[in-house]
């Protein structure tokens, strides 16, 4: 039993994990709250659903072709309505919800809700550790959240544009005058928001059905693992999903499904009063917090 | 083109000059200029209330409502506190009227004064404790709160679970109703508008423009937000039990996503900082969406493309618009 809910909760926490990349990606960078976050996660998996059931097309590239498009609307999303309101908290988050909302009752319209909106697994087996079966699907989200958390790290610090990255949210300024167009930095730190999100979603919904109201749920975890953990700290954020992770698996193991909801607005409210930085945050985000 | 050696200058109209001292009591036309803009809205609410069909009288009912709702958003937000959550506001008050009416029996009368203090009250409490997180933030909080709320009383079944509780008892009648709604619309816009012009207001402003330099200034900003969040959160209370009354049901929908989208629709399209901004948006949308109804679920679309079409496009919002058409005007002047 203990035995169960510590591999399962193992599993949740790197789900959160890989929920919340993207968002933090995009808000450590440019500082965007991308509230659409959400629907760009319903987004990449529909896209990959309508790759596969109606056009019929190979898993890889269908995958392929929905994390690319995901990746596009971002983008699109930061040039066409992001670009003008940049700077503006209040414009950008009341954009970003927006859009979220308009593209989330656009699905919910458009019928996608049902159990015949389900992404295939990849391998439909089961592996036994130790006395716990766990199915392959959950041990493939936990290899792709590691790797993609270590891709991250590795980008930001290893690669130039993602040094570009960290050099725009360090300071704007400075990064433009040292030649870094910083309009088409931000840009690609949403549209790779999108591309984590279109990832995290074609992975982890096969566990269920695409349901549209998950978008809502989404963007809350990440919301939460974001708060906690510290923005654009990959380590806080790794810490706080696994607060999170474990707080939520022993909740439905020990009490009730239901009160899984009030696990991350309790971490939140506890951190604040505690860390108010968050986990690993620094004293920068601090002054932004309070 | 000719635009090239031109520019648009804007100048505001003598009658604004003239009317802006005591001498304006000395002339009929400039005392029409500066209370019309006042009248209109007490005037038209009134005309409305007598000359629309019972259909459309309920339609200006949920206006009204969502009109209380943004402009407590309103003054939430010139106090540098974005809320994404109306609904908590709405609900908690909701709740409280429908509670104190099914379980002890109490009048309408007793359970909407009651639901605005206390509703005010306990908003105020849940928020308290994230009052010192700045900007989105403090959205974020806003936002996942009602959302919990629905999941507590889904899961403790308390105050009815998932029915809900219904057959309360309705106002007297539908004149009581209109008229109940549209005095306590009126008094909140003048109300607050007041307020907000006051020098109170102006330490609430102050805390939106520049929370550090009013510290600085020795006042205890947290204080003054508390007071904010009371005021607003006690408006969005009195919509919830008033609405409460009018359905005789309260459930889980008061929670809905709608009492938190549809005010921040209505303060953004009809400009932000004024209340009456607000209102008029309210009172554009919502009639819009009466509309929009065959649509069905294509409505909440609309609204999201709404907000970000004026958010990006017009963002000064309607009322700011017609306010300068109506103290200035424009001309093209030569650019030397």
């Amino acid at each position: 039993m203990l035995a169960n809910t510590i591999i399962y909760g193992f599993v949740n926490s790197v789900i959160l994990l890989l929920v919340a990349l993207g968002f933090n990606l995009t808000f450590g960078i440019s500082g965007v709250a991308n509230f659409a976050y959400g629907a760009l996660y319903i987004m990449g998996a529909l896209l990959c659903w309508v790759f596969l059931n109606s056009i019929g097309l190979p898993y890889f590239i269908a995958v392929i072709l929905a994390v690319a498009l995901t990746a596009i609307a971002g983008a699109l999303m930061y040039r066409f309505v992001l670009l003008r309101i940049r700077g503006l908290v209040l414009s950008e988050v009341i954009a970003t919800f927006g859009i979220g909302l308009a593209l989330l009752e656009l699905f919910k319209y458009m019928g996608f809700i049902g159990f015949e909106y389900s992404l295939p697994v990849i391998c439909d087996t089961s592996i036994e550790i130790g006395a716990v079966v766990i199915d392959l699907q959950r041990v493939f989200i936990v290899i792709i959240g590691v790797t993609m958390a270590g891709f991250i790290w590795f980008f930001t610090h290893h690669t130039r544009t993602g040094l570009r990255f960290r050099g725009i949210a360090q300071e704007e300024r400075t990064a433009l005058s040292l030649g870094i167009n910083t309009d088409r930095v931000a840009m690609f730190s949403v549209s790779f928001g999108g591309a984590y999100a279109a990832i995290a979603a074609i992975f982890i919904l096969p566990l269920g059905t695409i349901n549209v109201e998950q978008g809502y749920s989404v963007l809350i975890n990440a919301l939460a693992v974001c708060i906690v953990g510290g923005l654009g700290s990959t380590g806080g954020l790794v810490l706080a999903s696994f607060l999170i992770g474990y707080g939520q698996t022993f909740t439905v193991t020990y009490l009730e499904s239901h009160w899984v909801m009030l696990v991350p607005l309790i971490a939140i409210l506890v951190i604040l009063v505690i860390r108010p930085s968050g986990l690993f945050g620094k004293h920068k985000e601090l002054e932004e917090r309070i | 083109m000719d635009n090239e050696k031109k520019r648009k200058e804007r100048i505001d109209r003598g009658i604004k000059v003239r009317s802006s001292d005591v001498f304006a009591l000395t002339s009929w036309r400039e005392m029409l200029y500066l209370s019309a803009p006042r009248l209109l809205p007490v005037v038209g609410l009134l005309i409305l209330s007598i000359v629309l069909s019972h259909y459309w009288q309920r339609v200006l009912l949920s206006v009204s409502v969502f009109a209380l709702l943004a402009i407590s958003w309103d003054i939430l937000a010139q106090s540098g506190m974005v809320s994404l959550g109306q609904a908590l506001f709405f609900g908690t008050g909701a709740y409280f009227a429908g509670n104190m009416n099914h379980y002890l029996g109490w009048p309408p009368s007793v359970t909407i004064p009651l639901a605005t203090i206390f509703g005010g009250l306990l908003c105020t409490l849940f928020l308290v404790p994230v009052l010192r997180l700045r900007g989105i933030y403090f959205s974020m909080v806003t936002l996942v709160l009602p959302l919990m709320l629905v999941r507590i009383i889904e899961a403790t079944r308390i105050f009815g679970g998932t029915e809900g509780l219904s057959g309360l008892s309705p106002l007297p009648n539908r004149w009581v109703e209109l008229y109940l709604i549209i005095a306590v619309l009126l008094a909140a816009l003048f109300g607050f508008r007041r307020l907000m012009n006051s020098d109170y207001g102006l330490v609430l402003k102050g805390i939106n423009d520049n929370d550090r330099s009013v510290m600085n200034a020795g006042i205890n900003i947290y204080w003054f937000k508390t007071q904010a969040l009371f005021i607003a959160s006690a408006i969005g209370a009195f919509a919830g039990a008033f609405m409460t009354h009018v359905y005789m049901f309260v459930g889980m929908p008061v929670f809905a996503l709608d009492y938190s989208i549809l005010p921040i629709a209505a303060a953004v399209v009809g400009g932000m900082g004024t209340l009456a901004g607000s209102m008029l948006g309210a009172f554009v949308l919502v009639p819009l969406s009466e509309i929009l109804r065959p649509l069905g679920g294509l409505r909440i679309v609309f609204y999201g493309l709404f907000l970000v079409v004026f958010t990006v496009a017009v963002p000064e919002g309607i009322f700011h618009y017609i306010q300068r058409k109506y103290h200035q005007f424009e001309r093209w002047v030569e650019v030397e």
